[in-house]
């Protein structure tokens, strides 16, 4: 007992690690008063770096703590690189943002570690009662943020309705875990797949509305349709590198959540969830490509677009095998990058010390600053799906699943949904490249910001490059999750 | 045992009528209090289950902090209730819809409700003996070892909650005079008394 209980505590260590220093920035913080957000936020970011630093070494292969409360194995350090990494860029687009806005202060970084935290023990949960805990650290440091600058009233707004709506998912969640509970008597996933085992020709109406209950609230964390109502205001109203983060960071953490919960405890009961998964997909795919149409705000625009990019990567866990999950983890790596860099361009819109969002206002960039106008054309070609570039892959693994998995109706949906999505895509190149300039932007106040979108930029353009080893590594990381 | 009876019902019924007035009262005081009540009771059932460590919990928590917290909020905050209530009839069409809808599918789940046969095999940390093991050293004994990550986690939100709190609602009142007492205490006479020659009748 008392050696596996010291090697559980191992395996946790980059969670622990992440969790003091966040703490030991907060004492930093209050300590050294007001002024010291730059270098509590640079300070995070080391954090961060030397948490994704302990991965590897914590976790050699699968490994099981607490008694099954915990797991670590490729998928998970897969995972948890790709959280650590969004956390740490959109720290680093805050820190000048946070300056100009005069919003700054040294908690802003710590709620961002803890949110990390969350997300890193949501990742790596096997069990109901962690899934829960890693997911309201992640969500209450969130609806925090999100209402960070509170003295605007869409600020708060925002942070509001997360809150509430947040609230209501948590309580479905439970549901449906109380009611899985109360069919297995067992909250370990392991001991529920072996039960579920059993129940595959035909399961109890309760373990059903348990599982939906459940696939409901976390398509409302990965602000899939239909519960996608709160993302666009959200994005709107949240301080634009807390939107960043949040189309980023929990959105990853979430799907890793849900392909975990989808695979492991009830990967037996495919048949049951797969028809839930593809209306979910096809619902996301829909919203996320008509409903951007119209937008006039580029935030707002982003939020619809995230939907649709959630609806793609459900459609390769709708395939439900080894293949689709690849295809889920390539997809989310590459969204992370395509969502960098376009917000990195998102935070540079600003006139006069001000900041724009109007679509708009991007007319004509090509000639004002050439330099962002073409790093935003390549992430929109990107997230349009152009071949050469990084979206295309992404794309194309996730409609290959699906396409082996026999699923035509969701792949051909797929096919031309993000037809219609490259149209707005397509629409922010045309106003860059084609319109009348409007007044140019201010230049950025740091070099971080130009270095981010250039780093992710070039990330996108130049996937086919590397994408063996990347490829290589989601697959390792999907066969993790069936081999055990 | 027919005394275990007697009090069973008679802290069920005192409950269950306690509950009915919290939504009933229209004195939003008294709601609180009936609430604290029906807290109270419920921590009797607790004891007469065996399971002391909850009953207390309860009423430390709930009725110690929770109650009294609800009663300071309804006392000090100018809440309208009328107003609140001013849409009610508007929404109750819709809102009882949706009501009826979840009861009829929890009828249907409850009512085809089984459990798997493997989930018979009992708890996953065996029950200590009662007569032995007091119940709050069984449950710390696996809180702090078992389930020491979570309950850790579980540490983390709160905290993460009163951070939020401080961020979101604390203000930096600017022109407000604090005394600090060092700062009385460092003054020397030079400083604070200033001799002024001041002209007769010439004012300062």
């Amino acid at each position: 007992m008392n050696q596996e209980f010291a090697a559980s505590f191992v395996l946790v260590l980059p969670e622990t690690f992440l969790a003091v220093a966040a703490m030991a920035l907060l004492m930093l913080g209050v300590f050294r008063g007001e002024g010291s957000a730059r270098l509590v936020s640079w300070l995070a970011i080391a954090a961060l770096a030397v948490t994704a630093l302990f991965l590897p070494l914590a976790a050699p292969g699968q490994a099981a703590a607490f008694g099954g409360l915990f797991v670590t194995d490729a998928f998970a350090v897969f995972m948890k690189i790709l959280i650590l990494l969004g956390t740490a860029l959109a720290l680093v687009m805050s820190i000048d943002f946070n300056d100009r806005e005069q919003i700054a202060q040294f908690e802003y970084p710590v709620l961002f570690l803890f949110a990390a935290v969350g997300m890193m023990v949501m990742i790596s949960a096997s069990d109901l009662i962690s899934l829960y805990i890693g997911l309201e650290l992640q969500s209450l440091s969130l609806y925090v943020v999100a209402a960070f600058r509170r003295d605007a009233v869409k600020s708060t707004e925002a942070g509001l309705k997360y809150f509430v709506l947040g609230a209501l998912s948590s309580g479905m969640l439970l549901y449906g875990a109380s009611l899985i509970y109360g069919f297995s008597g067992a909250t370990g996933f392991a001991d529920i797949a072996e039960i579920m085992i059993g129940q595959a020709g035909d399961p109890p109406l309760g373990v059903i509305f348990g599982i939906v209950f459940m696939v409901a609230a976390l398509a409302f964390k990965v602000s899939a349709a239909p519960f996608h109502m709160w993302t666009p205001d959200v994005y709107e109203g949240a301080p634009t590198p807390v939107t960043a983060f949040f189309s980023i960071a929990p959105k990853i953490a979430a799907t890793a959540l849900l392909v975990r919960v989808l695979i492991d405890p009830f990967g037996p009961l495919v048949n049951q969830w797969q028809q839930v998964v593809i209306a979910v997909a096809i619902a996301s795919m829909l919203i996320g490509a008509f409903a951007a149409i119209n937008q006039t705000n580029i935030k707002r625009l982003m939020a619809y677009s995230s939907i649709g990019h959630i609806g793609y990567a459900l459609v390769g866990l709708a395939a439900g095998d080894e293949t689709g999950v690849h295809g889920v983890l390539i997809y989310m790596a590459i969204y992370l990058f395509m969502n960098v860099a376009a917000f990195g361009v998102i935070l540079c819109m600003r006139q006069q010390g001000r900041m724009v969002e109007r679509i708009a206002d991007l007319s004509g960039l090509s000639v004002t600053r050439p330099g962002i106008a073409a790093a935003l054309a390549i992430a929109m070609f990107s997230m349009a799906g152009i071949p050469p570039l990084a979206g295309f892959f992404g794309k194309f693994y996730v409609f290959q699943a699906a396409i082996a998995a026999g699923l035509y109706t969701l792949a051909v949906i797929g096919v031309l949904t993000s037809v219609v999505a490259a149209f707005y895509y397509l629409r922010i190149v045309k106003l860059m490249y084609f319109d009348e300039p409007v007044e140019a932007f201010d230049r950025p106040a740091g070099r971080t910001l130009g270095i981010v979108i250039t780093g992710s930029s070039l990330l996108i353009l130049l996937f086919v490059v590397y994408m063996a080893p990347v490829v290589g590594w989601a697959g390792i990381a999907a066969a993790a999750l069936f081999g055990g | 045992m027919i005394i275990q009876a007697l009090a069973f019902y008679l802290f069920a019924a005192v409950m269950v009528a306690a509950a009915a007035m919290v939504i009933s009262a229209r004195n939003p005081v008294h709601s609180v209090l009936f609430l604290i009540l029906a807290f109270f009771n419920a921590a009797g059932l607790f004891v007469l289950m065996g399971a002391e460590f909850l009953a207390m919990i309860l009423v430390v928590v709930y009725v110690g902090a929770v109650a009294v917290l609800f009663l300071f909020v309804v006392m000090m905050l100018d809440v309208d209730f009328a107003a609140l209530r001013q849409g009610f009839l508007r929404y109750l069409p819709v809102g009882g819809a949706i009501g009826l809808i979840l009861l009829a599918e929890l009828v249907l789940v409850v009512g085809a409700w089984v459990a798997s046969p493997e989930a018979a095999v009992g708890p996953i940390v065996p029950i200590p003996d009662p007569a032995r093991v007091t119940n709050t050293h069984a449950l710390g004994r696996i809180l702090y070892t078992r389930y020491v990550f979570v309950f850790q986690g579980a540490g983390l939100v709160l905290l993460v909650a009163m951070i939020g709190a401080i961020v979101l609602t604390l203000r930096e009142r600017v022109g407000v005079r604090r005394q600090v007492v060092a700062d009385q205490i460092r003054r020397t006479r030079a400083e604070s008394v200033e001799l002024v020659d001041a002209p007769k009748r010439g004012g300062v």
